[in-house]
């Protein structure tokens, strides 16, 4: 029976969704220090997608890739819990500050490093930044045709599969064989929850970095099951060029941040005259709340 | 070499508006910059289009025309994009941020190693200075967007790589004639030495119109109305303003029961929780069962003729009026002062 190799890229983000009134500091900015670090939404509805596969092909195996920090792996567990086969955290100070174009080249180091796989799944975006980017850049970085904006999996044969694309002024269907790198919009199904089997199987499942901070015995480097470990990788552990990392090798630099400043929380009365909801819509259009 | 370049979208063979405001823009940066104004076009039956173009002050417009470029697929434009940019080298490049344009976007921006800035809301020329190197870049480009789920304006710059690439919404800015009688020069690009057959992997099957499901949840604009509301027809002009605001339209239970809209745009404890950017509530008087699903939105402006309505007390800003008088004054001056 045919089985597929699948790759799911997946963030950690801040949940900028939830940035409600409890988040403002007195000053009106964001108090990002509350905001829940959550699986990105869409990287999800990317999940959801390679474990339909699974479902029609069991044989098939799924494996979850992030970079960010140790406390990133909290999503692959979260991953696992769901479905996913295996789990790799690609974490290094060394990937500190990489913008769209050194996180695809990170990522696309580590996916060399795994070397065979069909498909290639991720979210289109993630919430923090909203760019779209890291997909196509990883597979142009990888040789490899791209298919954004996947909502479903319309058919799957040996080496053919064909994808229906949610574009602004309707729908295209899309056929490419393998390796793709296909990126899921939110308007895709939403994923499956936590399976409670496999929550008890993998509850424990650690990084080594994790692993070691928890265990009293420096010596001890597994609890004696391997799969119970996710794989940690630094920068030593793929082939890369060190140029190409973090904030020096991002071309993109942030010069300045505004935050943008919402207004004190005391409620402003306005009569419908036209003056008064003039200045509130250029107040709005200003503050970016708007346009 | 040193110009400013925009990558010019068709959709259906005609020229997108979002195409044509970058035009626009792009004809004032090549102004203050000092360069020429370029366009890349690529798709079939070209020709006559650069009767469009050339009014918006384009110096030259590079076409790449082939059956087997249109519509738009991924790898040959991308290719054409990247060699031409390597013959040229370009210092800024413009695209559209639409399903085309951040598709293409960020694969040229992989393959040249060039920094690209999605989703910009204001594009400007300025100076950087590195004060531990002492080293001062001139005439870059200040590619300003929202982050972080709009609650930041970040100004982004690639001082050192080549082109500094950006992508903008379509309606973020001004589309304007330069002048009726400017004439640039034609540069038709030989396809083949361009793009690679092999480039043609990925088939196009089917492409239709399809309308796509509501997504009120995903929105950061929800333009909410209640019974107060007064109609059907009143209604519609919530969906005016959302439309206009790239928002989606909700509603409380009281006007779905009188059958204002359809049930599945209802919030509140029995429907969606929203916590959007913005929330305009119109005529909605605030039963804690409708607070409960979007008090927690940041922003909230309550139109409401009655001043004693409970929402009034979460809302930041209040408008004491008729939905059918105020919702027409904002559209208006939105439609005034935005594009």
């Amino acid at each position: 029976m045919k089985k597929y190799q699948i790759i799911v890229l997946a963030k950690q983000v801040p949940d900028t969704r939830n940035v409600g009134k409890d988040a403002m500091k007195a000053d009106g900015t964001v108090n990002r220090s509350i905001l829940p670090a959550i699986f990105n939404p869409e990287d999800l509805h990317a999940l959801e997608q390679a474990l339909r596969i699974k479902d029609n092909y069991p044989e098939t195996t799924i494996t979850l890739l992030t970079m960010g920090p140790v406390r990133a792996s909290e999503i692959l567990r979260e991953g696992l819990y769901r479905g996913a086969d295996a789990g790799i955290l690609l974490t290094d100070r060394a990937f500190a500050g990489s913008d769209t174009l050194a996180t695809s080249y990170a990522l696309s180091c580590a996916i060399h490093k795994m070397k065979k796989f069909d498909i290639i799944i991720c979210g289109r975006q993630a919430i923090d930044g909203d760019t779209a980017q890291v997909g196509p850049q990883v597979a142009e970085k990888l040789g490899i045709p791209q298919i954004t904006y996947a909502e479903e999996i319309v058919s799957l044969t040996k080496d053919k599969i064909q994808v229906k694309r949610r574009l602004e002024h309707g729908i295209e269907v899309v056929e490419a064989s393998f390796p793709i790198l296909i990126t899921v919009n939110s308007s895709a199904p939403h994923c499956r929850p936590r399976h409670a089997k496999r929550l008890m199987r993998y509850k424990h499942t650690s990084t080594m970095s994790e692993h070691q901070d928890n265990s009293e015995d420096y010596l001890s480097t597994s609890d004696g099951n391997a799969n119970h470990v996710i794989e940690e990788w630094g920068v030593n552990d793929i082939e890369c060029d060190h140029e190409q990392l973090g904030l020096g090798g991002s071309p993109t630099k942030v010069k300045k941040v505004n935050n943008i400043v919402f207004q004190a929380k005391e409620t402003l009365k306005l009569t419908d005259n036209n003056e008064e909801i003039n200045v509130l819509m250029k107040e709005l259009i200003t503050s970016h709340i708007i346009g | 070499m040193n110009n400013v370049i925009v990558y010019c979208e068709l959709y259906e063979g005609k020229i997108a508006d979002v195409s044509f405001e970058l035009l626009t823009k792009g004809r004032s940066l090549a102004n203050q910059l000092n360069c020429n104004l370029e366009v890349l076009l690529i798709g079939h039956q070209l020709a006559g289009l650069e009767k469009e173009i050339f009014p918006y002050g384009v110096d030259v417009l590079y076409t790449a025309d082939d059956k087997r470029l249109s519509p738009y697929s991924t790898l040959p434009h991308t290719s054409i994009m990247v060699n031409l940019f390597k013959e040229e080298k370009p210092q800024i490049a413009l695209m559209g941020a639409t399903t085309i344009g951040r598709d293409l976007g960020p694969r040229v921006s992989s393959a040249l190693k060039s920094g690209l800035t999605a989703d910009c809301t204001e594009l400007e020329i300025g100076d950087h200075e590195v004060v531990k190197d002492k080293k001062i870049y001139k005439d870059l480009l200040y590619q300003i967007r929202p982050a972080f789920g709009g609650n930041i304006i970040a100004t982004i710059i690639n001082p050192d790589c080549r082109p500094q690439m950006a992508t903008v919404r379509e309606g973020v800015m001004k589309k304007a004639i330069f002048n009726p009688l400017h004439k640039g020069k034609v540069v038709k690009l030989e396809v083949k030495k361009y793009v690679d057959d092999t480039a043609f992997v990925v088939k196009i099957i089917e492409r239709h119109m399809e309308e796509s499901k509501v997504d009120i949840k995903n929105s950061s604009v929800v333009v909410a109305g209640g019974f107060g509301v007064g109609s059907k027809e009143n209604f519609k002009l919530l969906f005016d303003l959302a439309a206009l605001l790239g928002g989606e339209v909700g509603a409380s239970r009281a006007a779905i029961d009188a059958g204002y809209t359809e049930h599945e745009r209802q919030i509140g404890q029995t429907g969606l929780t929203v916590r959007p950017k913005l929330y305009i509530a119109c005529g909605i008087s605030g039963q804690i069962q409708h607070l409960s699903g979007m008090s927690e939105s940041s922003i909230i402006i309550s139109i409401n003729n009655d001043s004693n309505a409970p929402i009034n007390k979460i809302a930041n800003y209040v408008i004491q009026g008729k939905v059918e008088n105020v919702i027409p004054k904002m559209i208006k001056y939105y439609k005034e002062n935005k594009k």
